[in-house]
């Protein structure tokens, strides 16, 4: 009846991941009870959870990343408490069972559930508004996006409480993911979330090329893009590129699992390196989905707050579409110790060296940006001058990675964890944080509190050195990634360094909280009335802040790069034109629950293959087939927004009051 | 601060590792010379052109300047030309299988990764240890290594290049140790429950001390036949040393086969 779910699923008998799932549970029913005890459950149901206004649904991935990110890191630093302790003959306080699947998870959730849905929703926020649009291509297709990796989400989560997870890596290196060395669920809950939420980052990726290539203010060339809609551009093309590969490799190891294939496995002439090869065609690529964007936010905070244009734009296109060809010819720099051979390595060495150049060329620009301006250290220019200065490290340390040679004494090695956290923390998340900091006034019309927001870049930037830096060292001196313990005592100072690093980026994050709780307390203090709190430089800026749900109530005309700038300059943008102009009503997507609902019935469908409760599987899948099949055939899917109102609420934003 | 580095990638004790650490210094000093300029003209510039600076000179439309551009793009480039000419050559020079040249004669031994130990057979010896590997100084070694489960990397930082395990297929690695000497290896390739015990010492010795090792060896008895290698091959964790007189041979060739029976 209920597949290979009993009550042994449940581990009551191990102390830290009962008391950790019942700890989620109670804070999942204490918001959930809090909230409806308020009054608040059809607000958040009609405005939020049914939402298909790119803004909203951008704000509730960050929301989403920021979550997931408590849990991930939480993986992280008990992984660093335990390397901390497990030298010599000790053991630690996390068996190799449970070790093996915090490492696993804290990868899978970091990469998946963290970064990309923070990556995710901040071009959702910004990429229509920079665009000068009202919204992206397929609103409703964004919220079922959004609403799919929140499923993938869950079901990660849920293995916490209801079996286990992989116990193989983040990216499940077969044979060890096959059924004969990891028969539990594990593998499974991985693959399902994945696939589900692969299918959703697949989806944004159609839509937000889709509104680059055809949605564009009238005026907005390619040329006149923001290069954060480049960078956006780069990165959702390879979107739609590498996670079809992802979601076919993954459905390679589902059939070898579930129907006895031989893709992958030691027998039946399966294969493992073609997993591994096709793991990174989709991985390499999966980098730059995420760092490319990241260089976006770079690119704009640093032009707005040196209150001068990017230097060298078409450089920055130029090197920004580079590097999204580049990413394709790099793969196998993940296994130069497979044994390919001296010219298949050299190759793919090489490649990965020529992709240095672009990425050299974009701090090159970024530097020149800041000569000769009048640089403003807000706190988004701190994260990005913390990248650039950070990020040229890791830089170094991958390319000394992309050589061969040295890549055959320092693969797999705490040098490599130090050089992709250099690059994904240095990189991805700095930006992440970055635009997190700049965008936030436009999407909730008050700035964050400025001091907690540096300190908390502090927090991070001092931390991440002590908890990297220690880690390159170890490298070199032969430590290995994921060892449960380790004999070598001389390598514990280094290691307990690590762990105080770890700790100082806990209260970078802790931080970050405090900051958001403070800021919403001191939100009359902070608010921002004109729109344009940075002195913006694009057109996100040109409309109010929180923008309307038409976002514009005149699409913008463009007459050039950094098109706001451009309309201040010449005096278009503040001065009232003498007439009010005629405004039209405005077509907008009506709410709809599609996606909050397919990502219901995926849940179910993932959860009931995890644990072949074959029943329970077809009822979702019908489910999900209903529900997108009814929603294909409804019509009346898009309200009249009355001319009256759209001319009101401009009228009030000219007179001063706000929104 | 010498001893810590010891044991490590950057104290080699033979010639594959010790041209590996050379490329890795060159092509660390080489980026250097680049990237320590940059962080301090990024701070610098930063610092300079602070918004309460009236000395900095203040160009609000200084977006392009086609000798910069030139100079931005050359010099990555030229670095990258440099480097990778390095790479390309130093791929060559030190593929894991390109035999050594020495005028010893090579050793050859063979490597299978087990859940969660390593098995070393001498074929031409005739012996066998696990987690536990004798050799000569001064003598090419010729490793053959597959995995009877899954995925490993072999692994002996002091003495260079890893190589991957894998079932059903042999990779080759050549490598040499100076001088005598106890070295850590081990499994870099994430395997499972026990990887963090799949650690064995390597111990250089001199070619005399080795013939004797083999000897004692070989006088120590134990057998590895299919039915002791089907009872080492059961998953186990922090296996102790031990040492095998006498092998069947073409075991190796049954474990490539995942065929021992």
């Amino acid at each position: 009846m209920f597949g290979k779910l009993t009550w042994d699923a449940i581990p009551f008998n191990q102390p830290i991941p009962m008391a950790a799932s019942l700890m989620v549970v109670v804070v999942i029913l204490a918001i959930l009870g809090y909230t409806f005890a308020k009054g608040w459950w059809p607000y958040l149901w009609r405005e939020w959870i049914t939402s298909v206004d790119h803004k909203r649904l951008g704000i509730m991935y960050a929301v989403l990343a920021l979550v997931m990110l408590l849990r991930g890191f939480t993986d992280a630093i008990m992984m660093r408490s335990q390397q901390a302790v497990a030298a010599g003959g000790h053991q630690g306080y996390l068996p190799p069972e449970h070790y093996d699947q915090i490492f696993s998870a804290h990868g899978t959730i970091m990469i998946f559930f963290v970064a990309m849905p923070f990556v995710i929703g901040l071009m959702n926020f910004v990429l229509p508004l920079q665009l000068g649009v009202r919204d992206v291509a397929f609103p409703v297709l964004n919220s079922i996006s959004f609403w799919l990796t929140c499923s993938g989400a869950l079901l990660v989560n849920m293995s916490l409480m209801i079996g286990s997870f992989a116990r193989t890596g983040w990216l499940v290196y077969p044979p060890l993911s096959e059924l004969a060395f990891s028969p539990d669920v594990g593998v499974d809950y991985y693959l399902w979330s994945l696939q589900i939420s692969g299918v959703g980052t697949l989806m944004t990726g159609i839509n937000f090329v889709t509104t680059i290539l055809k949605l564009r203010a009238p005026g907005m060339g390619y040329m006149r893009m923001p290069v954060f809609c480049w960078t956006a551009l780069a990165s959702n093309l390879l979107i739609v590129a590498a996670f079809p590969v992802l979601t076919a490799t993954l459905a390679m190891l589902i059939l070898d699992r579930y129907l006895g294939f031989h893709f992958f496995t030691n027998d039946g002439g399966g294969s493992a390196m073609m997993f591994i090869n096709l793991i990174w065609i989709w991985g390499h690529p999966e980098v730059y989905i995420l760092v490319l964007p990241a260089f976006g936010v770079y690119s704009e905070v640093i032009a707005t707050f040196a209150r001068k244009p990017l230097f060298g734009y078409r450089s920055m296109v130029a090197a920004t579409l580079g590097i999204c060809l580049l990413s394709f010819m790099v793969w196998l720099h993940h296994f130069f110790t497979m044994g390919a051979g001296a010219d298949v390595n050299a190759f793919f060495g090489v490649m990965t060296m020529v992709i240095a150049v672009p990425t050299g060329v974009k701090v090159f620009n970024w530097l020149f940006t800041l000569y000769g301006g009048r640089v403003h250290f807000a706190s988004p220019v701190l994260w990005s001058l913390g990248f650039i200065c950070t990020f040229v490290i890791g830089g170094m340390t991958g390319v000394l990675l992309a050589i061969p040679p040295a890549d055959f004494v320092l693969h797999n090695s705490l040098f490599l964890v130090a050089h992709f956290h250099n690059v994904i923390i240095g990189g991805v998340l700095f930006g992440a944080f970055a635009g997190y900091m700049y965008w936030f006034p436009k999407a909730f019309g008050f700035q964050l509190n400025e001091p907690l927001g540096k300190a908390s870049f502090w927090c991070w930037l001092i931390g991440f050195y002590l908890a990297f830096f220690p880690l390159y060292a170890l490298g070199l001196m032969g430590a290995t990634r994921r060892m449960q313990h380790y004999d070598n005592v001389e390598w514990q100072p280094l290691m307990l360094v690590a762990m105080l690093g770890a700790l100082v980026i806990l209260t970078g994050i802790l931080l970050i909280i405090l900051q958001l709780f403070v800021s919403i307390r001191q939100r009359a203090k902070l608010a921002d009335r004109t729109g344009d709190p940075w002195q913006g430089r694009t057109l996100e800026w040109s409309t109010a802040s929180p923008p309307p749900a038409w976002n514009f109530a005149l699409l913008p005309q463009v007459h050039g790069t950094d098109a706001y700038w451009t309309m201040k300059q010449a005096g278009r943008a503040t001065s009232q034109p003498a007439t009010p102009p005629a405004y039209e009503p405005l077509e907008v997507p009506r709410n709809t629950p599609v996606g909050v609902i397919l990502a219901f019935f995926s849940v179910i469908a993932g959860f009931a293959l995890i644990w072949h409760i074959w029943w329970l599987a077809i009822i979702g899948l019908i489910g999900l087939a209903v529900t997108a099949l009814s929603h294909a055939w409804s019509v009346d899917r898009e309200m009249m927004i009355p001319a009256d109102e759209v001319a009101a609420f401009e009228r009030a934003r000219a007179s001063g009051g706000g929104s | 601060m010498q001893s810590i580095w010891q044991s490590g990638v950057l104290d080699p004790q033979g010639p594959i590792g010790a041209a590996e650490r050379l490329i890795l210094l060159n092509a660390t000093a080489i980026m250097l010379a680049i990237i320590i300029p940059v962080i301090v003209l990024v701070l610098g510039f930063a610092w300079w052109f602070r918004a309460g600076n009236t000395r900095a000179q203040y160009l609000p439309t200084f977006q392009y300047s086609g000798p910069i551009e030139l100079v931005v793009w050359s010099i990555p480039a030229l670095v990258i030309m440099f480097l990778g000419g390095m790479a390309w050559i130093s791929s060559h020079d030190l593929d894991p299988p390109k035999p050594i040249a020495s005028k010893v004669a090579p050793i050859e031994i063979q490597v299978v990764a087990l859940d969660w130990k390593w098995l070393f057979i001498y074929p031409n010896e005739g012996v066998a240890s696990v987690n536990q590997l004798a050799v000569p100084v001064g003598t090419p070694l010729s490793f053959r290594i597959t995995s009877a489960t899954v995925m490993n990397s072999f692994f002996v930082p002091q003495l260079g290049s890893q190589i991957y395990a894998m079932a059903g297929m042999t990779n080759r690695l050549e490598l040499m140790a100076d001088k005598p000497g106890t070295y850590q290896g081990l499994s870099a390739q994430y395997s499972g429950a026990g990887f963090s015990d799949m650690r064995f010492e390597v111990k250089a010795m001199p070619a005399a001390d080795f013939q004797a090792w083999v000897a004692s060896t070989k006088a120590g008895g134990g057998t590895l036949d299919p039915v002791a290698y089907g009872r080492l091959a059961r998953p186990s964790m922090a296996v102790k040393p031990q040492t095998f007189g006498n092998v069947t041979p073409r075991l190796f060739e049954a474990a490539i086969q995942q065929a021992v029976k």
